[in-house]
């Protein structure tokens, strides 16, 4: 049911079994350093870090809802509200910048707090609802800026999506939160409780856990970090664009499942979403560093997601572990 | 058992994927050491427009010997900057770039010239950073010679709709600026719907089923691009209208030739891709070998009808 349900005795097989996109990650670096001279330098290593880290903190964000059980289709969309809001707030509203910034969160967390509330208040499925709420966010968004990009951004904001000191902030940004959130989810009430709903929901709710106000909590942060990565996102292109971001829920999804978390609930964590975002990446970037066709680029991320996917549920078929929720 | 023989099967799987990849790759990075190597950033390579746009990148780059390694934005900013960053780090000698969007591609540009590599932008322009030439149609002139041949087509008289591109892009405002300087000048053409449709074929042929059941009237419609004209020539052939209204399209993409040649689409504008694609790399080459090379490089535009199809 938790991560570490299967703690025994140090075994590397065990090592294996949780960490086996780990071993994808580091067999597609070996592969890429042994093939580009240009892979394994420092530069691009900081260009891997800094061009998933938008990526990844959308993708924490989403692992939530997912432990739960649930999902979230409306990121997406909300990474391109909020940043479009960031944007209109600093240049339009001259609002200071992080006053902007904490509006902007606050409001990601709230739209997403609404996901929740809707979903348990009406019992409906998290797929459906936040379907519907990825086209209303879309709408709104297109809504407000008109359909046009906003520019002129001030650089006291840009500076979020750029480098101090040769190290991206948007990395900086991640590390913070990738703490933040793990002490949420391996120290607090909230995170036992919420692995706890995500494995059998009635026995949590006979437990005495206010399974609502937990559901309600993990959307939030999935919206929250939407908004963060939006904020990441206008600053990297120092612009807001209210096409940005299509089909990025899919990505976070897919980072997610990479990283060994099940879209049945109960299990994984957000070290293994940091791997799936990471490997993404570095897939990305690798490809393209070897100068291969774009077309053929897609087909090989999809085959090594499928690859990676098989190697992850059979070494914990074959380590014992319950691969009830990988199967389901 | 069974399952340690699978796990050695995938691992051989996604060996045997990236590595013969990535081998064909590297034949092509070791050809010549010397040339120039040019990167070229597509806005995106699901759109026949620019994968003509790069074909003529290509050829040209292979006819003048010099390896051009291109990037497909998939029509995201995101990757778009992600995949130029890539270019960087491969250490390309110059950047063409066909941005997604003006502003969004500012920081790139502006990350190039910190790197000293020169940038030239194809068909969109960028809103920021230094850019050596910007290789591209004059679409005001464009709109216009296709508001002439459809003003003159329904005999200057009657209602007609406009399905424009992607809001924002330079390409949607300048067709629609030339288009509608010479519908406004005309006192019995009444321009009575004007909706985006985002550049898009399906979106063109929801739009205009859309336009179709308010308007009754319709004596025509100018599209910004292809894609949308073609989807709204199903819409009103599914409506049994289409025989009642003139087609005007832009760009000049395969399937609107075909529609031009087969009688259903009346008239495109053609820009040409492949040009674009082929000044980009040459006017790249002759900036790196120190000629001087002008800041706005136009490339010509022709109205396709039927009679004159088969030259395209």
């Amino acid at each position: 049911m938790g991560i570490d349900s299967t703690h025994r005795r140090f075994s590397w097989k065990g090592a294996l079994a949780r960490h086996s996109s780990a071993l994808i990650f580091l067999f597609l670096f070996a592969c890429f350093s042994l093939l580009s001279g240009r892979f394994l330098r420092i530069g691009n290593v900081v260009n891997i870090l800094e061009q998933s880290s938008l990526l990844a903190v959308v993708a924490i964000g989403i692992t939530f809802p997912i432990i739960t059980g649930g999902i979230d289709l409306s990121v997406g969309s909300l990474v391109a509200l909020c940043g479009a809001l960031a944007a209109g707030l600093v240049t339009g509203h001259a609002v200071p910048v992080p006053l902007a910034i904490a509006m902007v969160l606050a409001l990601g967390a709230l739209l997403g707090g609404i996901n929740g509330f809707i979903i348990v208040a009406g019992r409906f499925q998290p797929f459906v609802v936040t379907l519907a709420t990825m086209a209303i966010t879309r709408g709104a968004t297109l809504v407000y800026t008109q359909g046009r990009p906003i520019s002129g951004i001030p650089a006291s904001f840009t500076f979020l999506g750029d480098r101090v000191a040769g190290i991206p902030v948007s990395l900086l940004i991640l590390l913070i939160i990738l703490i933040l959130f793990q002490g949420l989810l391996r120290f607090t009430p909230f995170g036992a409780h919420l692995y706890a709903l995500g494995g059998n929901e009635e026995t949590a709710r006979l437990a005495g856990i206010s399974v609502h106000w937990i559901k309600i909590g993990a959307y939030s942060i999935s919206g929250g970090m939407a908004a963060l990565g939006g904020i990441i996102l206008t600053a990297r292109l120092w612009s807001a664009q209210p096409q940005a971001a299509v089909g990025l829920e899919l990505q976070t999804i897919a980072a997610a499942v990479l990283g060994g978390v099940s879209l049945a609930g109960g299990s994984g964590g957000l070290a293994g979403t940091l791997l799936g975002a990471l490997l993404m990446g570095t897939l990305a970037n690798g490809l393209n560093l070897l100068g291969i066709s774009s077309y053929l680029q897609q087909v090989i991320i999809g085959a090594i997601f499928i690859a990676a996917v098989m190697l992850d549920l059979w070494t914990k078929e074959r380590h014992g572990e319950s691969s009830q929720g990988a199967l389901s | 058992m069974k399952r340690t023989v699978l796990c050695i099967l995938v691992t051989a799987l996604m060996g045997g994927l990236v590595l013969p990849a990535a081998a064909a790759g590297r034949g092509e990075k070791e050809a010549d050491s010397t040339a120039p190597v040019l990167g070229l950033s597509v806005s995106t390579l699901n759109n026949m427009f620019f994968v003509t746009l790069r074909d003529g990148a290509q050829e040209a780059a292979r006819e003048l010997g010099v390896q051009l390694l291109v990037v497909d934005s998939q029509d995201d900013p995101t990757r778009e900057a992600s995949n130029i960053q890539d270019l960087l780090q491969r250490g390309v000698s110059a950047l063409l770039i066909n941005p997604t969007d003006s502003d969004a591609i500012a920081p790139s540009v502006h990350r190039a010239n910190q790197s000293g590599v020169p940038v030239f932008t194809i068909d969109r322009g960028a809103h920021g950073g230094t850019v050596v030439s910007h290789i591209a149609s004059d679409n005001v002139a464009g709109g216009s010679l296709a508001a002439e041949y459809l003003l003159q087509k329904i005999g200057g008289t009657g209602e007609i709709a406009e399905l424009q591109g992607i809001p924002g892009t330079s390409a949607a405002r300048d067709r629609g600026a030339g288009f509608n300087s010479v519908v406004s000048g005309s006192a019995h053409v009444r321009l009575v719907a004007a909706q985006t449709a985002n550049f898009n074929r399906t979106e063109g042929l929801d739009v205009f089923q859309n336009i179709l059941q308010a308007q009754t009237n319709l004596k025509g419609v100018f599209a910004h691009n292809d894609e949308m004209i073609l989807g709204a020539i199903q819409a009103a052939e599914a409506a049994g209208r289409a025989r009642d209204m003139i087609f005007v399209g832009f760009d000049a993409v395969e399937d609107a030739l075909t529609a031009v040649a087969d009688g259903k689409l009346h008239a495109t504008v053609a820009q040409k891709p492949a040009e674009m694609g082929r000044l980009g790399v040459i006017t790249a080459l002759n900036y790196l070998a120190g000629k001087p090379v002008e800041s706005s490089i136009p490339v010509d535009l022709q109205l396709v009808t039927a009679e004159n199809v088969d030259h395209f």
